[in-house]
């Protein structure tokens, strides 16, 4: 004789039913809580990479890489010079809204060493860096504007290049601004114009 | 066939020889307990709700106003507020792309190749710059990679620099400012008109609105900031 008592089957409570279902459900989707979406298998802008051997997930250009928006062949807009020498003109119309917009970057790039007049009196140089030269010299006025963009471009003496932080464009602005700081530390009373002359001359004191 | 039913009984089973009377299971008290354990039990998942919303908004969870170590301390207090050099200056990608842009080291070196030449605060940078390994900042304002913000729209916009940034002109470390939440970003998206300004002072730390509401109604107009929701969509800022 087998002497086992086998136990009837029983239904199981209908509310422990519907909450172990609950429970399983719950189970299965707190499994989506966690980070995953927050930090995706995605490079941001300056992330570390663990690829590259450089440890960088910006990518250096590789040489000589020219994209199709930046042919340069206006060597004039983009080199300041015509033949290889500095030139004295400008590749955009000098317009009201060149002159502002170098205003804006002079303000931005150039003054905290050169100064706001451009007497090369910055709040830098005040601090102790060198003292650049000032643009009101008879070097400086008569020298090409091409002489300008091509600084900025590739540094000179002591002054690092900015051609990483001012787009070619901005660096004729700034040319073209520097022009109207020269003039307006080098005017006299003959280059305003005759209708404006006697409300200066009555300011005089 | 009665007693076999009694002996199948087990032992513990004594039948009730009384007449049947109705009895209570549970005693008075427990209408009492019963009330008390609905409402504290509600009561308690009201203030599990409340708690989590405290610690969500807490600096402790944002990270808003704690400063992040960095490799150099570099102060904005002393460059901005003290020496007012322009954030363009260093964030030079503000104004045309999502990213601000972290200076090279070829742009503290602008400076720092005769200023603080040899304070050993910036070896870090001169070692950089030797190797050319770039400096390993840490991020302050980090969002969710399902979050794509964009610099260059706000400051196009009229957002000033400070409104996300807070003073940062007076900050010797710098720390997340505001909670970056996505309440807070709303704030700001359901009603632009309380934050913006002229895009002439976006980068000017020290501006104040003579009349914020008049002057934002116009602004909102002016840039053609679209009204009726379409700031609160969700795809403006997930996508």
């Amino acid at each position: 004789m087998l002497n086992v008592r086998l136990r009837a089957y029983k239904r199981p409570h209908r509310g422990a039913v519907v909450g172990g279902f609950w429970v399983i459900f719950a189970l299965a989707v707190l499994v989506g809580c966690g980070p995953n979406m927050q930090r995706q298998p995605r490079y941001q802008p300056y992330d570390a990479s663990q690829f590259f051997p450089d440890g960088t997930s910006s990518r250096p250009l590789e040489a000589d890489t020219v994209s199709r928006e930046n042919l340069h062949t206006d060597t004039l807009r983009y080199t300041g010079k015509i033949n290889g020498k500095l030139a004295d003109t400008f590749p955009l119309p000098v317009t009201r809204d060149l002159l502002t917009r170098g205003h804006e970057r002079y303000g931005i790039y150039c003054a905290p060493c050169h100064g706001p007049l451009g007497d090369g009196n910055g709040v830098i140089v005040q601090r102790g860096f060198s003292q650049p030269p000032s643009f009101h010299t008879d070097t400086l006025r008569n020298a090409p504007a091409g002489l300008f963009f091509d600084v900025i471009t590739n540094g000179y003496g002591l002054m690092y290049p900015y051609a990483a932080r001012v787009q070619p464009d901005d660096r004729w602005a700034i040319a073209a601004y520097i022009r109207a700081l020269q003039l307006s530390q080098h005017a006299t009373l003959h280059d305003v114009p005759p209708d404006q002359q006697p409300k200066l001359q009555e300011a005089q004191p | 066939m009665m007693s076999d039913e009694q002996q199948s009984l087990p032992s513990h089973v004594q039948i009730d020889e009384q007449p049947l009377q109705r009895q209570q299971l549970f005693h008075p008290r427990a209408n009492t307990v019963a009330k008390v354990s609905i409402i504290g039990g509600l009561l308690a998942v009201a203030l599990a709700f409340f708690l989590w919303g405290v610690y969500t908004r807490s600096p402790y969870y944002t990270g808003a106003t704690v400063t992040v170590d960095q490799p150099v301390p570099f102060s904005h207090k002393h460059h901005v507020g003290e020496l007012g050099i322009d954030c363009r200056m260093c964030h030079t990608s503000v104004e045309q792309s999502a990213s601000a842009g972290m200076p090279a080291t070829q742009t503290c070196m602008t400076c720092h190749s005769q200023i603080w030449a040899n304070s050993p605060v910036l070896a870090p940078v001169h070692e950089s710059f030797r190797s050319g390994v770039p400096i390993a900042w840490n991020r302050v304002y980090e969002l969710p990679g399902y979050v794509y913000f964009n610099h260059s729209i706000h400051v196009q916009k009229g957002i000033g620099c400070v409104s996300c940034h807070g003073q940062i002109d007076e900050m010797p470390l710098t720390a997340k400012a505001v909670p970056l939440t996505m309440q807070w970003c709303l704030n700001c998206h359901r009603a632009p008109e309380k934050y913006i300004r002229p895009r002439d002072e976006v980068f000017n730390t020290r501006w104040v609105a003579q009349d914020q509401l008049t002057q934002g109604r116009k602004l909102v107009d002016d840039y053609h900031i679209v009204a009726g929701g379409r700031l609160t969509n969700c795809s403006i800022c997930h996508r």
